[in-house]
C-alpha cells in the first residue's frame, strides 16, 4: 500500500468512477451479488473496494465517519486530498466506513425521516472475506432478488430490525479487498 | 470533439446524481430530490433522463434511445447524438444490443435482460400532484401512506365512465409501500415493469429521481370488481401483423382512413425482416 496521500486516486476520474459506480449500483440493485470494484488505492486499513466506493460517491457535500482503525492519519490525509469530504461523527454521517465491530451500534446513525427517508447513512463495512455464501449464509428476499439470495452477514437480528424500519433505515455495503456486495434496507433477512 | 467531460456533466454533479440513484434503489418508488442541472436542451425534452443516463453510462456501454417506441423521432435522435458526441459510446436501435436504454413513454416490446438498464424520462413524477398541488401535502401523504385520494380518483373514473379511464401514467404501488407514477407509459406496459433490468426514472424540471431494482413487485392500482386491464387497440399491426404489441393509430388521409402500427419500431422492423406481414404490406404488394 502507498503511504503518500497524494497517490492512489483515479488516473481517469470520469471513466473510472463511471465503471465503479456501475459496479456499486449493480450490487445495490441485486442484494447478495458480489462484484469487483477497483481503481483507487487507498492507504491501509481501507480496502481497495472501500476506497474506490468513497472516491466514487463522496465529495465536499457528504460527511464521512471513519470508524475505529479507519480513523488514522493516513486515511484522513488521503480523504482530505482526493475527496475533500468533511469528517464527522456517526450522527451526521452520510457515509461511514470501518469494520463491523467499529461501526456498531448502528442506532448511532440517522435513518432518515418519514418524509425524507433518503436522509440516512450508508455504511461501508470492511470484512475479512467476501465469498458467495451458498446455502450457509442468511437468506435474502425483496426487491432485486428473483427468488432468494444468500449472503454472509456479521449478525442477523440487526439487519432484520433495520428492514422493519422500512422505508427508513440504513443501507450497507460490504467490502473486502477489491470486492463489494450490498444489503439495502428493502431486503428482508432470514 | 474532446472538450466535454465524459458524458457532459461534471464529476461532482454525477456523484450527486449517483447518490440519488442509490437511495432510489434502496427505497423503491420513493422520489429522491436531486439538484437538477441546466442541460443543453429545454425542460420537457428529457433532461431528467439525460442526467440519469449521463451518470450511468460507462465508455463500454451501447446506448439506445426511444421516443414513444420509435428510434427515429427528433427527441430520440438528438439525445442519441448528444451522447455519441459527449460520451463517445456506441449507439444502436436494436433493443437486445443495448446495455442502457433511455425511453420516453414506452417500454420496449422485447423483454429486457439482467444486463440492461432502462432510463425513463419523467415529466411529473408525483402521482398525487393533480389531486393535491402542494408538495408539502403530497410528501406528508407519502410519509403516512395515505393514498385514499388516488383510489377515490379511480372510483370517480368508474362512476363517470363505467371503467377506469386512465390509459397512461397509470399509478402503481411498489412493494406494497409507495404509490409511484410509472411515467406516461401506456397502461399496456405496466405489467412489464416487473422485469430483470434495473429501471431508473429521472424528472429534470421537477428535480426527482426514483428507481426500481430488478424483480421489484409493481402492482397497478385497481378494485376487486374492476380489475386492472392493460388494454390496447383491438387490431393487429398493419405492417408486421403482430397481435400483442402496443399500436399507434396513424391517420392516413382526410377520408377517415387510418392504420394501426407497432409503436416499437425496432420490434416491428425485426418482425418484418423475419418475414411477418400485415394486411397493409400485403395490399401494397398486391
Amino acid at each position: 500500500m502507498q503511504t503518500n496521500a497524494l497517490e492512489g486516486g483515479f488516473a481517469q476520474p470520469a471513466q473510472q468512477s463511471a465503471l465503479a459506480f456501475r459496479a456499486i449500483m449493480d450490487v445495490l440493485a441485486r442484494p447478495g451479488q458480489i462484484k469487483d470494484l477497483s481503481g483507487a488505492i487507498p492507504p491501509l486499513p481501507l480496502s481497495i473496494a472501500a476506497g474506490t466506493a468513497l472516491l466514487t460517491l463522496c465529495d465536499t457535500d457528504t460527511g464521512v465517519y471513519l470508524a475505529g482503525d479507519a480513523d488514522c492519519a493516513a486515511v484522513r490525509e488521503w480523504i482530505a486530498f482526493h475527496i475533500g469530504a468533511p469528517l464527522v461523527g456517526p450522527s451526521h454521517a452520510d457515509f461511514a466506513v470501518g469494520t463491523w465491530a467499529a461501526l456498531v451500534p448502528i442506532s448511532a446513525y440517522p435513518i432518515g425521516t418519514a418524509e425524507y427517508p433518503d436522509r440516512s447513512t450508508t455504511l461501508i463495512v470492511e470484512t475479512d472475506a467476501l465469498e458467495a455464501a451458498g446455502s450457509k449464509g442468511a437468506t435474502l428476499t425483496g426487491p432485486g432478488i428473483q427468488q432468494t439470495a444468500q449472503m454472509h452477514l456479521p449478525e442477523v437480528a440487526v439487519f432484520q430490525h433495520n428492514h422493519a424500519l422500512f422505508p427508513l433505515g440504513l443501507d450497507f455495503f460490504f467490502t473486502s479487498g477489491s470486492r463489494i456486495a450490498a444489503l439495502p434496507r428493502s431486503t428482508e433477512v432470514r | 470533439m474532446t472538450d466535454y467531460n465524459f458524458a457532459y456533466l461534471d464529476e461532482q454533479t454525477k456523484r450527486m446524481i449517483r447518490r440519488a440513484i442509490l437511495k432510489g434503489l434502496a427505497i423503491p418508488g420513493y422520489q429522491v430530490p436531486f439538484a437538477s442541472r441546466e442541460m443543453p436542451m429545454p425542460y420537457g425534452w428529457g433532461t431528467g433522463g439525460v442526467q440519469v443516463s449521463a451518470a450511468t453510462l460507462t465508455p463500454d456501454d451501447t446506448f439506445k434511445v426511444i421516443d414513444q417506441g420509435a428510434d427515429d423521432t427528433t427527441n430520440a435522435v438528438s439525445i442519441r447524438q448528444f451522447f455519441e458526441k459527449t460520451a463517445d459510446v456506441e449507439t444502436t436501435t436494436e433493443t437486445s444490443e443495448a446495455t442502457v436504454i433511455q425511453t420516453r413513454h414506452r417500454i420496449p416490446e422485447e423483454p429486457l435482460s439482467e444486463d440492461q438498464i432502462l432510463v425513463y424520462q419523467v415529466p411529473i413524477p408525483e402521482p398525487l400532484r393533480f389531486l393535491e398541488p402542494r408538495e408539502t401535502e403530497t410528501r406528508k401523504m407519502h410519509a403516512l401512506e395515505e393514498y385514499g385520494l388516488m383510489h377515490v380518483k379511480l372510483y370517480e373514473d368508474i362512476s363517470r365512465h363505467g371503467h377506469i379511464a386512465t390509459a397512461y401514467a397509470y399509478p402503481v404501488k411498489v412493494e406494497g409501500r409507495y404509490v409511484m407514477d410509472p411515467s406516461p407509459i401506456p397502461k399496456f406496459d405496466n405489467p412489464k415493469m416487473e422485469m430483470a433490468a434495473i429501471q431508473l426514472f429521472g424528472a429534470g424540471r421537477e428535480q426527482r429521481i426514483y428507481a426500481l431494482p430488478p424483480y421489484t413487485k409493481v402492482v397497478s392500482l385497481d378494485f376487486e370488481d374492476h380489475p386492472f386491464d392493460p388494454s390496447k387497440a383491438p387490431h393487429p399491426c398493419g405492417l408486421c401483423g403482430a397481435e400483442h404489441s402496443y399500436l399507434d393509430e396513424v391517420i392516413t388521409d382526410d377520408q377517415g382512413g387510418r392504420m394501426f402500427v407497432c409503436s416499437d419500431t425496432d420490434y416491428c422492423e425485426k418482425r418484418r425482416a423475419a418475414g411477418h406481414v400485415g394486411t397493409l404490406t400485403q395490399e401494397a404488394a398486391a
